[in-house]
C-alpha cells in the first residue's frame, strides 16, 4: 500500500508514492534524489544521516518520511556550493575535517545547529555538539578545528560586511 | 649487528630517480584536498548513489546459527511475494557461480551464499531480488530454512583440538588448523641458551576491525547480449584481483568490467570484496536486471569477511648481561573464523618488522591457525603487524619492570643506529633507512616527560593515578607481495610484483588528466597525485584532474593496502612524467630551435635554460595534438602528448626455499613514538587522556597536514582497539556485537582532544624523493603505549596489562583483584 508523501527539503517540495515505512533517510536519498545525506548504520547510533527537521537536528533513519509531512526538512544540500562552499564547509577544507566524507554532512547539520543557537563556541561546547556522531577517518581533533574556523571565518566575513 | 648476514646478502641496487632533499615546490606543502569541495556539498558517488534503470534491489538471508548442516529450504512462500524476482539458495547459486577466491594454500572454500552447511553467525544462506529493498526482506522473512546443529568451536583454544562434526570443513582433514608451521630466523636456541634473563609473557589481541561507516556494497549489471558484467563496487584492489570476481562467475576476466565508486572508508576492509559483488552479480544474471547489494550494518559486522587478528601469545624475551636483547621466541594462536581469504598472510606481515626496532638477532615464530564458527579474518589498519608491535613493545616494557631499567634508556640501548642502515633483519627483510633515537627524543621534548613525572608524583599524593606510555614502534610500508604465500608449506600463487600504473595525458590546452588505477578509498589519492605531478611538470594543480580507470581501461594496478600508495603512484608518475617532459622537450626544442638539454620546465612553459626564451606548455600541447606537419616526420614526433607507466615494487627480493630467509619484502620502514598521558579513575575504571605525543618518521612527507590525519585517525582507532572494540562471540558462537550500540568504537569523547603530531623526516634511499608510507600508523602505535600508560598509572596497585580491549569495567576487574591482593 502506497501513500502519497510531499515533504518540504530545502525549501522545495518533493512528492512521491511510498509505502508508509519509508524511512526519511530513504525518502531523502531515493525519492528526492539528494544523496548528500548518509546511511551509516540505520538504527540511531552513528549520525551520518543528520538532518534538520524544522531547525533541530535529528537522525533520519530514525523517522518515517510520512510523519515528516508539513515539516521543514534541511539536508546538507542547503549549506554551500562547490563554487561557494559555506563558512563551515570552507571551515572542514582548510582545516581537513573530512577523509572519506561519509560522516561529513552529519557533522555539518550538527554544526549548523550549533552555531545557530551559540556563534562563538568554545572547543569544549564544539566537542560536546558533535558527541553523539560517528567519525571513523578523522580522529575528532580536525572536525573541531573546522568548525572553530568556520566561527573564525564568519566573523571575518561580519567584520568584512561592517566595514 | 648482523654484520654476517649483511656481507654474505646483497641488496638490489636503488631505482630511485628523484633523489630527497631538492627544492621542491608542492611536495611538501598542506595543500588543501583536492577531493574535498564535492565531499563537502554531498556530491561524492559511494556504492548507494550509483542507481541503474530498472535496477533491482537485493536482502539476503543470514544464518541465525554458529555452525549447522542446512536440512531443506523453502522459498515458494517468498517467491510468491509481489515485486519479488528471484531466491536463490546456495545450492542454486553453486550451479551457476563458483566458490569465492581464496589465497589460503590449500584453498578453504567458501561460497557467496553457504552451500550445505553454514559456518557462522551472519553467513548468507539465500538471497533475493525485488523491487526495492522492503519488499527484499520482507521475502527473506518468508524463507523456510530447517537446520540440523553442529558442535560449535568458538574457542581458539579448544579449536587446536577440535575433531569430527566440530570441524568446519572435513575435506582438509579431521582438525581446524587451518595452518600451522615453525620458523627459526638466526640462532635462537643458542641465543637463549646463553640468556641471562629470559622475560615471559602470556598476551592477548582481540577481535576487532575496521567498521568504515560506509558498508560494502556492489551494483552489478549483466548484459545477456556480450554475455558481459558490469560490476560498480566500492572496493580497492580491483585492477589488481577483481579478475578473481570473473573466475568465481565463471566468466573470462575480459568480460567482467569493475568500475570503482568513491568508498566511505574502508581501512583495509574493502581492499579485495567478492562476496558482497558476486551476489549483486550473480543475482543479476538471474534476473537480467542490474541489482543493488548493499550490507546492511548487521551484515557487515557479522559477515563482512574482514574480522581483524584474534590472537593469543606466548612469548619469551632473551637478554644478555649487559641487557641487550638478543632473541624473541613467539607461540601464536589465532582465530581465523570460518574461512582462510587470505592464508597467513598477516603473520607474514608481521615478520617484515617483528623484531621492531631492535637489535634482536634470532627470532622464533610457531604460527597456529584455526578456524572457528566466526567471521573470517580480513584486513584491518595494520594486517597483523600492529599486533605484532604491541606484543613486542609489551615485552619491552615487560623487561624494564623486570630488571628495573629506565624504558627510554633501554630501548635506546637496543635501537638499531642511525649509521646501521640499511639493516637486514633476522627474518630477511631489510630496512630501508631510520632514526630511531631522533623521533624518541622529539616526543619527549614535545611531551615535557620531566613535568608531567612531577605532576604525576603529585597527583599520587592526592590519590590520583597518571601513567605516562611510551611505544617506539615499525610502520613497514609498501607492501609486495611475498607475504601471502611466503609462509605457506605449498607456496601456491607465488606473486612477484604488485605494480602500480598511471595514465598522464596533457589535452590540447595544456590541462592534465590522471587516470588512476585505484579508487578513492577515503584518503587522499587525488591531492598525492595532483602534488607530485605539479612538481614533475611544474603545472599549477589546478591544472591538473584526476580519474579513475576501470578495468577495461585499467593499466596494471595494485591500488591502496599496505601504506603502499603515495610512494607507488609517485613511482609511476615520475615514470609517466619523464616520457610527458621528453616529448614537450622533443617538440619545443625543435620548435624554439634548441638543444634539448637546453631546456626545462619553470612555472607552466618549457624555457632555454638562462633566458627568457619558451614555450608554455599549452602551446606546445596544441601543436602536439593537432599540428603533426610542423614537425619532422620521425615517429618520435608523432600525434599525441601523453604516457601510460607502470611502476614496479622499488625493491623486492625472494625468499629462501627452506624459508630461513624470508627475502626482501617490506623494506620501506617507518617509525614512530607515541606518548600519550592519562588518568585512571580506579572507581570507574576509566581512562581521561591529558596529553598525547605522536612523532612519526614517514620519510620524505607529501603532505604534512593530511599524514597528520592519518596519525589522529589511526590513533583514534588505536584507541578503540585498546579500550572498547570487540567483535564478542559467545560460547555457542552466537554474536554480540550486531549494532553500534554493542560494538563501541570511539567518539569524540573517548579520544584524546589534542594529539599532537610531530614529524622526523629520514628519507628512504630507494623510492621517489625518499617518500614512504603512512597511512596505518597511528593504530599501530596506540594500543601498546596506551598498555604501558595504564600500567604506569597502576604501578603503586601493581596491576599488568596482557589483554585487551582494557575496557572500563575489565580495568575495575583488575584493579579490584589488584587491591585484594
Ligand atoms: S544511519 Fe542514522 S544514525 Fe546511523
Ligand atoms: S571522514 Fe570518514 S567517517 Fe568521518
Amino acid at each position: 500500500m502506497k501513500t502519497s508523501v510531499s515533504l518540504k527539503i530545502n525549501g522545495k517540495s518533493y512528492q512521491d508514492d511510498v509505502e508508509p515505512r519509508t524511512l526519511l533517510s530513504d525518502f531523502i536519498r531515493h525519492h528526492a534524489g539528494l544523496k548528500g545525506t548518509h546511511v551509516g548504520c540505520e538504527h540511531g547510533v552513528c549520525g551520518a544521516c543528520t538532518v534538520m527537521i524544522d531547525g533541530k537536528t535529528a537522525r533520519s533513519c530514525l523517522a518515517f518520511a510520512v510523519q515528516c509531512q508539513d515539516h521543514d526538512i534541511t539536508t546538507v544540500e542547503s549549506l554551500g556550493t562547490q563554487e561557494e562552499l559555506s563558512p563551515l564547509q570552507q571551515g572542514f577544507w582548510e582545516k581537513h575535517g573530512l577523509q572519506c566524507g561519509y560522516c561529513t554532512s552529519g557533522m555539518l547539520m550538527l554544526a549548523t545547529e550549533l552555531l545557530e543557537h551559540n556563534p562563538t563556541p568554545t572547543r569544549d561546547e564544539i566537542r560536546e555538539a558533535i558527541s553523539g556522531n560517528l567519525c571513523r577517518c578523522t580522529g575528532y581533533q580536525t572536525i573541531i578545528d573546522s568548525i572553530a574556523r568556520a566561527v573564525e571565518i564568519k566573523a571575518g566575513t561580519a567584520l568584512e560586511a561592517a566595514e | 649487528m648482523n654484520v654476517k648476514a649483511k656481507a654474505k646478502k646483497s641488496i638490489p641496487a636503488s631505482r630511485q630517480r628523484e633523489v630527497p632533499g631538492q627544492d621542491l615546490k608542492w611536495i611538501g606543502q598542506n595543500m588543501k584536498r583536492v577531493e574535498d569541495p564535492r565531499l563537502l556539498v554531498g556530491e561524492g558517488e559511494y556504492a548507494d548513489d550509483i542507481a541503474l534503470a530498472n535496477m533491482l534491489h537485493a536482502a539476503v538471508l543470514a544464518s541465525p546459527h554458529a555452525h549447522a548442516r542446512i536440512i531443506s529450504i523453502d522459498v515458494s512462500k517468498a517467491l510468491a511475494l509481489p515485486g519479488v524476482h528471484a531466491v536463490m539458495t546456495g545450492e542454486e547459486v553453486a550451479k551457476v557461480t563458483g566458490p569465492l577466491p581464496c589465497f589460503g594454500s590449500p584453498p578453504v572454500e567458501q561460497r557467496c551464499v553457504a552451500l550445505g552447511k553454514v559456518r557462522h553467525v551472519g553467513e548468507p544462506v539465500a538471497i533475493v531480488a525485488a523491487d526495492s529493498r522492503y519488499i527484499a526482506e520482507d521475502a527473506v522473512g518468508l524463507i523456510e530454512v530447517e537446520y540440523e546443529q553442529l558442535p560449535v568451536v568458538a574457542d581458539l583454544r579448544e579449536a587446536v583440538h577440535a575433531k569430527g562434526a566440530a570441524v568446519l570443513h572435513p575435506e582438509r582433514g579431521d582438525n581446524n588448523i587451518a595452518l600451522q608451521r615453525s620458523f627459526k630466523f638466526g640462532t635462537v636456541d643458542e641465543d637463549f641458551a646463553n640468556a641471562k634473563t629470559i622475560v615471559k609473557r602470556t598476551l592477548r589481541w582481540p577481535r576487532s576491525g575496521a567498521q568504515p561507516l560506509e558498508t560494502c556494497g556492489a551494483v552489478a549489471d549483466f548484459n545477456r547480449g556480450s554475455g558481459k558484467f558490469t560490476v560498480h563496487c566500492n572496493t580497492s584492489m580491483y585492477n589488481y584481483v577483481g579478475w578473481l570476481w570473473a573466475v568465481s562467475l565463471n566468466v573470462p576476466a575480459h568480460k567482467l568490467n569493475i568500475v570503482p565508486t568513491m568508498a566511505g572508508g574502508s581501512f583495509g576492509s574493502k581492499l579485495f570484496l567478492h562476496k558482497v559483488p558476486i551476489i549483486a552479480a550473480t543475482l543479476a544474471r538471474k534476473t537480467g536486471r542490474p541489482v543493488k547489494y548493499l550490507e546492511d550494518r548487521l551484515e557487515n559486522l557479522s559477515s563482512c569477511d574482514h574480522h581483524g587478528s584474534d590472537r593469543y601469545y606466548e612469548c619469551e624475551l632473551a637478554l644478555d648481561a649487559d641487557n641487550n636483547m638478543t632473541a624473541l621466541k613467539c607461540d601464536v594462536i589465532d582465530d581465523y573464523g570460518a574461512y582462510f581469504q587470505f592464508g597467513i598472510g598477516h603473520h607474514g606481515n608481521a615478520l617484515s618488522q617483528i623484531t621492531g626496532p631492535y637489535k634482536i638477532r634470532s627470532v622464533e615464530a610457531n604460527i597456529t591457525a584455526v578456524l572457528t564458527n566466526k567471521c573470517q579474518q580480513g584486513a584491518y589498519r595494520g594486517f597483523g603487524s600492529e599486533v605484532s608491535n604491541f606484543v613486542l613493545e609489551r615485552m619491552v616494557d615487560a623487561a624494564c619492570d623486570e630488571l628495573n631499567l629506565d624504558r627510554l634508556a633501554f630501548r635506546r640501548q637496543n635501537f638499531i643506529k642511525k649509521a646501521e642502515f640499511p639493516y637486514f633483519i633476522p627474518t630477511g627483510n631489510l630496512y630501508d633507512s631510520g632514526d630511531y633515537e631522533a623521533v624518541m627524543d622529539k616526543a619527549v621534548g614535545m611531551l615535557d616527560l620531566e613535568g608531567w613525572r612531577k605532576k604525576q608524583a603529585e597527583a599520587l599524593k592526592e590519590g590520583r593515578y597518571i601513567g605516562i606510555g611510551l611505544a617506539t614502534c615499525q610502520e613497514r610500508s609498501v607492501f609486495s607481495s611475498t607475504e601471502f604465500w611466503s609462509l605457506n608449506n605449498v607456496p601456491g600463487f607465488t606473486l612477484t610484483s604488485s605494480a602500480e600504473g598511471v595514465s598522464v595525458k596533457l589535452d590540447a590546452l595544456g590541462n592534465a588528466v590522471v587516470k588512476l588505477q585505484a579508487p578513492f578509498w577515503g584518503n587522499s589519492p587525488e591531492t598525492m597525485a595532483v602534488q607530485i605531478l605539479a612538481e614533475q611538470l611544474q603545472l599549477a594543480p589546478s591544472a591538473i584532474s584526476v580519474a579513475y580507470a576501470d578495468t577495461d581501461s585499467g593499466l596494471s594496478g595494485t591500488g591502496p593496502g599496505g601504506s603502499r600508495y603515495t610512494v607507488m603512484i609517485a613511482g609511476a608518475l615520475v615514470g609517466a612524467s619523464k616520457i610527458i617532459r621528453n616529448k614537450l622537450f622533443l617538440l619545443a626544442g625543435h620548435l624554439l630551435q634548441a638543444g634539448k638539454d637546453k631546456l626545462e620546465l619553470r612555472d607552466g612553459k618549457v624555457m632555454v635554460k638562462g633566458t627568457e626564451q619558451g614555450m608554455s606548455i599549452a602551446d606546445i600541447a596544441m601543436q602536439a595534438h593537432f599540428f603533426r606537419l610542423s614537425f619532422p616526420d620521425e615517429p618520435e614526433f608523432d600525434t599525441g602528448l601523453d604516457a601510460n607507466y607502470t611502476y614496479d615494487h622499488p625493491l623486492t627480493t625472494l625468499p629462501s626455499d627452506d624459508r630461513t630467509d624470508l627475502g626482501i619484502f617490506y623494506p620501506i620502514m617507518g617509525h614512530m613514538c607515541h606518548m600519550p598521558v592519562i588518568e585512571v579513575d580506579i572507581e570507574t575504571g576509566k581512562i581521561t587522556f591529558l596529553d598525547y605525543v605522536a612523532v612519526h618518521d614517514c620519510g620524505t612527507i607529501v603532505n604534512p597536514m593530511t599524514l597528520a590525519g592519518h596519525v589522529r585517525g589511526g590513533t583514534a582507532q588505536g584507541v578503540g582497539t585498546a579500550l572498547y572494540e570487540q567483535y564478542d562471540y559467545d560460547e555457542q558462537g552466537q554474536f554480540r556485537s550486531g549494532s553500534y550500540a554493542d560494538y563501541l568504537m570511539p567518539k569524540v569523547m573517548e579520544v584524546p582532544p589534542n594529539v599532537r603530531v610531530g614529524h622526523v623526516e629520514t628519507p628512504s634511499p630507494f623510492t621517489e624523493y625518499g617518500i614512504k608510507g603512512g597511512g596505518e600508523g597511528g593504530r599501530m602505535g596506540t594500543p601498546p603505549a596506551l598498555a604501558g600508560a595504564i600500567e604506569d598509572a597502576l604501578r603503586p596497585l601493581g596491576v599488568r596489562i596482557d589483554a585487551l580491549p582494557v575496557t572500563p569495567s575489565k580495568l575495575r576487574g583488575l584493579i579490584r583483584q589488584a587491591q585484594a591482593k
